[in-house]
């Protein structure tokens, strides 16, 4: 294994990180802090607890999930895609490096960032509403797990994308609104009977429903349902990158 | 010895259908400069990009130095530098980390001392700290080779070098590929300026429509393909040539008085000394007299043209 090579990508993605610290931390928190501003204190304070948790605290985990998926696919999609965009990839191609070292790299490097973002966000929040974390192994396993998958997730569609319109167009137009819609600010079973049915085939209920639970003991769907539809997602990415290597797809033809 | 890289009938037919390679058979020695000269979309570039492991084969096999490049790709990919034609770097990177990442990429450990020496012999130490898009454009291109050579490689590929680049910077690229070919790297460069590859390659081929045309030491080929010319200066001008001189290939400058006759240097009666006699008996007298080879520039427009 070129584990120096591994190092260097994931050096040079961290670096790029640091870099444009504004955009890559700064920025997200002062969105988070918006959200308890608006839903927290505003509207939150008009709503009555849910499960027995407030409002202000069970946004949290939610918060957290909106940025974990979006910063993951946005660092995973744009660290892969903008050196096929300015064709330093050719670097990479033409490296003694394996398909395993760069998905490594590149899907560690930004799971790293989007999970210590996710942490920063965890720390935000607990200056505004009083946080309990009752099962933080499994709240650090739902961390990682989403942010590798979504990382992962991210460097499929940075690998697909043959513009900047197409790198936006998922994250815009299938994981926001998934999100949004995926119960970060509400228990789905506030909806409706036919809407709690239809959320159910929305994979990201399952991810805030299992980090939720770790962190309140209280979940919409069983947390072993959660675990099991996360790694499934993760299995799924795996078997197409694996399919992208095996076929040079838009990297070697 | 066996050659250091052994391309084996390797053809390319993109997805769009177009074929850039087709049976491409072609092998490098150790520690020569092989220039590769071809028009624009001759497959210079596919024939490279598939040889570094940037585009895959339709067919046909490529050995480095014995290594398969599929098979044992890490081997083979170790021992190759590659500096492209286009001038591809992360702008916003240092010139310092950009070459340190290239030489991690390529599994080689951290040699801050070997890196500055890369850096100062392309006079781009003082550069170190600058980010990539601050760079002229022939720093940039340094930049790209010192990234090719910080893995050390034992084959360079310079894919059209000194395209768009000073002639000092030309110069001083032409003595470092010099220097490297003494350090025992072999260099197989494409280049449009033929002058290049006159002044350095010790062989040459000539690839067109996707088809090695001709590979041959360039010595060898200057004098077997090259055609001489005799130029006379004439006593008096002349308005014709006489047409008792039809059988020559004789072409009279506008002002009647230089004459030149193209004859092929390898054939058996080049036809020199009879023109000669024939001039003096025609009562054509000459005050001087010049023979002039042609350029690899002029064999290989010939060469290319035949093929069209």
């Amino acid at each position: 294994m070129n584990l120096r090579a591994v190092w260097a990508i994931y050096r040079m993605e961290m670096a790029r990180a640091f870099r444009t610290v504004l955009q890559s931390i700064v920025s997200p928190v002062i969105s988070t802090s918006l959200y308890f501003v608006v839903f927290g204190s505003a509207i939150g304070s008009r709503i009555t607890e849910i499960d027995g948790i407030s409002y202000g605290a069970f946004i949290v985990p939610g918060l957290i999930m909106l940025s974990l998926l979006t910063q993951s696919i946005s660092n995973a999609s744009f660290a892969i895609y903008f050196p096929k965009f300015v064709g330093s990839i050719y670097e990479l191609l033409s490296a003694p490096v394996s398909y395993l070292e760069i998905v490594i790299a590149y899907v560690g490097g930004a799971a790293t960032k989007s999970i210590l973002l996710g942490l920063i966000i965890l720390a935000t929040a607990s200056l505004f509403v009083p946080l309990t974390i009752q099962h933080p192994f499994w709240m650090v396993a739902f961390l990682v797990l989403t942010a590798v998958t979504f990382s992962l997730f991210g460097f499929i569609i940075g690998i697909w994308a043959k513009s900047f319109e197409q790198l936006q167009l998922v994250p815009l137009l299938i994981i926001t609104p998934l999100t949004f819609l995926g119960g970060s600010f509400y228990s789905i079973n506030m909806l409706p009977g036919i809407w709690r049915t239809v959320t159910l085939f929305n994979p990201v209920v399952y991810l805030i429903s299992g980090f939720r639970w770790s962190f309140y003991g209280k979940s919409d769907v069983s947390v072993g349902v959660s675990l099991g539809m996360t790694i499934v997602f993760l299995l799924i990415c795996i078997a197409i990158v694996a399919w992208i290597f095996r076929t040079g797809y838009r990297l070697r033809n | 010895m066996p050659s250091i890289l052994s391309i084996s009938g390797v053809s390319k037919t993109y997805a769009t259908g177009f074929t850039a390679l087709k049976e491409v058979n072609l092998d490098i020695e150790r520690g020569e400069i092989f220039a590769l000269l071809g028009p624009n979309g001759a497959g210079k570039t596919t024939l490279i990009s598939i040889v570094c492991g940037i585009v895959n084969r339709s067919s046909g096999t490529v050995t480095v130095d014995g290594h398969d490049i599929n098979r044992d790709y890490r081997a083979a990919r170790s021992l190759i530098g590659l500096v492209p034609q286009e001038l591809t770097i992360d702008a916003f990177e240092s010139v310092w980390a950009t070459v340190n990442y290239s030489r991690g990429l390529f599994g080689k450990p951290a040699n801050p001392a070997f890196v500055e020496k890369v850096l100062r012999d392309l006079s781009l130490w003082d550069k170190k700290d600058a980010k990539a898009i601050t760079l002229s454009g022939g720093m940039k291109r340094r930049l790209m080779i010192a990234k090719a050579l910080s893995h050390e490689p034992r084959v360079l590929f310079l894919d059209e070098p000194t395209a768009g680049v000073d002639v000092e910077l030309r110069q001083d690229m032409w003595a470092m590929v010099r220097r490297l070919r003494e350090d025992g790297v072999t260099i197989i460069l494409t280049t449009h300026y033929i002058e290049e590859a006159e002044a350095m390659a010790d062989r040459v081929g000539v690839i067109n429509r996707g088809e090695i045309i001709l590979v041959e030491n360039k010595a060898e080929l200057m004098h077997k393909l090259g055609r001489k010319r005799l130029v006379m200066e004439l006593r008096s001008p002349l308005t014709a040539i006489p047409d008792t001189f039809s059988r020559y290939a004789l072409e009279l400058s506008p002002d009647g008085g230089q004459l030149t006759y193209t004859y092929d240097n390898q054939a058996e009666r080049p036809g020199v000394a009879s023109l000669i006699r024939d001039l003096e008996a025609g009562g054509i007298q000459f005050r001087d007299i010049d023979t002039q080879n042609s350029s690899l520039e002029e064999i290989f427009v010939n060469l290319v043209r035949r093929e069209q």
